[in-house]
């Protein structure tokens, strides 16, 4: 039987495994060699490195991604690492001015293969600085690649792929993510960047489904078998670039699609993947596509606030039976389906 | 009493290139645009905007001067003399601002983001302060690669008031990274005197971060020469960082090729002032002074005419790039830019 590992050691271990095939890999960022090592994903590689190749950093996240740019450039591969994607914002000049564009500014005379890490936070009230989902907002820059594995094994072989490609790669990583356990090779693999995964094959309705919202749509798909409803969920794992082909094949045989996204609905990576997919399809969708994400204002941080903020199993079954109207399904979830959403998480973060 | 020596004349052949570069780029929009007035196309044209540095040329000149084969440079939307001064090929320049495909970024880049990685040049921000984080890199690099490299980042006065210059320097001195910061000062950044956006002199900020901070004229580019070969070697030695502060006359607009004394609170005067203190005149008068023939000195100019119309040429018989080499060319295996 294969090995079962938890999402931050996977992520780990790619990092170790990276390190240990090729010299000019290296970890920076704030915090990285503490204690808690980035949710536990970094402090391996501190403890088998040192700090000769993992290094903790100047509050100076703007510089730093600058510095990560200049040293991929000048032959190293760099990973930066965030505790939070809140941070990322601060980066955005270096990011997206400078690390996206070098290579096409220069004509491929250089390239700049940065990875950048940065984590989701989620719940017990974080608040509205430490819990955005901003893939939208670096995936609107040609030049970066950006991924958002959701299992440990495409943890692993994604972050390898980053680290073994070419171009800046954001990876995405949601904090509730660290925790979950799977299947993951001992040995090295990579998953490429650019291919989705059908996580639950199903005829009726395609759900595309993004990090954290991946095991929500999951569960949402088993309520909705018991309802006769045979959802298939697709894990985008990449943001940009994204499996176009695997999605547009996929809703061609549902004729129905419904997108869970971690970030804000309103100009959010449902966005893309709806006006895509209508370009392409717009006479075989059956109905209306829908997208379930947070909604339009910052993150709160009242329980009674977060609950309502968040979107869930419940929240991904209701968009489905919703583009489901018109087949003989009812109209929503029954009430055992109901009693089986809604467990609490106690924190700290 | 100063006595020149044969690197001098190299400098002075330096400094005269980078000049009559830009001249050349001057009279080129004025031939072109009498194209352009008479609804005609040029036979060659350049088709970017352009930032000149005449009057700035001894800092490129004399800190590139100091510099050998492994070190990065990285420069700002005005990297006409940086690119010169290290090295960058003139004909790739010229082909690169007429948007040839054989241009040095193939004609994706332009004059504000020159580069020539075979000389050293690694590329050009056209946002204020952005490219010194990168040299810092590239000195990171060096560093951990065991090469003695150096990385150069040159700014303006503009950049200081950024706080990637802060937190680059920052860092640059915690690790005591093999870095030279240039500032040119040219005292504008646009239209905009350095006394009325800073408190305080550039060079002094260097306390801030215990490292040196060296302040000098660039109108003898030797004195820039030295304080650059300073700072270099306290790199290489393993001493860390330097901000070296030159002191360079922008003598023409923010952009574009005309002067703008007439916009502006800055007098005719003062820029007549500074024009008098020439970098290239200021070498060549040295070095008649010490009896170089006015023939030989002459003759570099010939020699550089020459560089320049074999780079016009170059331009005139280079392609444009096809519309599908907005997808091409790019380093390594590419991303998806179509999706």
């Amino acid at each position: 039987m294969a090995r079962v590992i938890a999402y931050s050691d996977a992520l780990a271990e790619a990092t170790m495994m990276a390190m240990e095939r090729d010299p000019s890999v290296f970890v920076m960022g704030v915090g990285v060699d503490d204690p808690g090592g980035i949710f536990g994903s970094t402090r391996a590689p501190y403890l088998r490195f040192g700090d000769a190749r993992v290094f903790d950093t100047p509050i100076s996240e703007c510089a730093l991604t600058g510095v990560a740019v200049g040293a991929a450039m000048s032959g190293m591969r760099p990973m930066m690492v965030h505790a939070r994607n809140d941070f990322l914002l601060l980066t955005l000049d270096q990011l997206a001015n400078h690390g996206a564009k070098w290579s096409y500014m220069a004509g491929g005379r250089l390239k700049a293969p940065v990875v950048v890490r940065a984590v989701i936070g989620r719940g017990w009230g974080q608040a509205a600085q430490h819990s955005q989902s901003l893939q939208a907002v670096v995936a609107h820059f040609p030049g970066l690649q950006v991924i958002m594995p959701a299992t440990p094994y495409d943890a692993k072989g994604m972050l390898l792929s980053a680290l073994t490609g070419d171009w800046p790669v954001v990876c995405i990583e949601h904090r509730w993510s660290f925790g979950q356990t799977g299947e993951v090779p001992e040995e090295f693999y990579t998953v490429p960047i650019g291919e989705a995964h059908v996580a639950r094959p199903g005829r009726d309705v395609t759900v595309v489904a993004i990090s954290q919202m991946v095991g929500e749509s999951l569960k949402a798909a088993s309520l909705l078998a018991a309802q006769g409803v045979e959802a298939e969920v697709i894990d985008l794992r990449s943001i940009r670039p994204w499996d176009v082909e695997a999605v547009c094949a996929s809703v061609q045989r549902t004729g129905r699609l419904v997108i869970a996204d971690t970030g804000w609905v309103t100009f959010g990576v449902g966005a893309e993947i709806s006006a895509r997919v209508s370009e392409r399809l717009l006479h075989e969708l059956r109905a209306p596509v829908r997208r379930v994400g947070l909604p339009a204002v910052p993150t709160p941080c009242a329980p009674v606030l977060e609950r309502a903020y968040y979107p869930g199993a419940d929240d991904v079954a209701r968009a489905v039976l919703e583009v489901m109207r018109g087949a003989s399904t009812g109209e929503g979830l029954d009430s055992a389906a109901e009693s089986r959403l809604h467990k609490p998480f106690h924190g700290p973060f | 009493m100063t006595t020149t020596t044969p690197h001098d004349f190299e400098l002075y052949r330096r400094l005269v290139l980078v000049r009559r570069v830009e001249e050349w780029i001057i009279d080129q929009y004025a031939e072109q645009n009498a194209y352009f007035a008479r609804k005609e196309e040029p036979p060659l044209s350049i088709r970017c905007p352009t930032h000149l540095s005449i009057g700035q040329e001894a800092a490129a000149v004399g800190v590139c001067a100091a510099l050998g084969a492994g070190d990065a440079v990285y420069s700002t939307h005005r990297c006409h003399a940086h690119y010169l001064a290290r090295g960058g090929s003139v004909d790739r320049m010229i082909a690169e601002l007429c948007g040839k495909v054989t241009g040095c970024s193939k004609g994706k880049g332009g004059s504000m983001h020159l580069i020539d990685v075979d000389a050293g040049m690694y590329g050009a921000s056209a946002v204020v302060g952005g490219s010194i984080p990168l040299a810092v890199g590239a000195a990171l690099a060096a560093s951990m690669q065991g090469r003695p490299g150096v990385g150069v980042a040159f700014f303006g006065d503009g950049a200081v008031e950024q706080g990637i210059f802060h937190e680059s320097m920052n860092l640059a001195s915690l690790r005591r990274l093999p870095v030279i910061f240039v500032c040119e000062n040219n005292f504008y950044a646009t239209l905009s005197h350095v006394s009325t956006r800073q408190p305080l002199g550039i060079a002094q900020r260097a306390a801030s971060y215990g490292m040196p901070g060296v302040c000098v004229e660039g109108v003898d580019v030797r004195d820039v020469l030295r304080a650059a070969s300073e700072a270099v070697a306290r790199a290489r030695a393993g001493d860390g960082p330097t901000l070296l502060e030159v002191k360079a006359y922008r003598w023409m607009s923010h952009v574009g090729t005309e002067f703008d004394t007439g916009k502006m609170l800055r007098s005719a005067g003062e820029l007549d002032g500074w024009r008098e203190r020439c970098a290239v005149a200021h070498m060549r008068r040295a070095l008649e002074a010490d009896g170089v023939a006015a023939s030989r000195l002459d003759g570099v100019d010939d020699e550089v005419r020459a560089v320049i119309a074999e780079g016009i040429a170059f331009a005139r018989a280079s392609a444009e790039p096809v519309a599908d080499d907005l997808f091409n060319d790019l380093a390594g295996e590419a991303p998806t830019w179509r999706g």
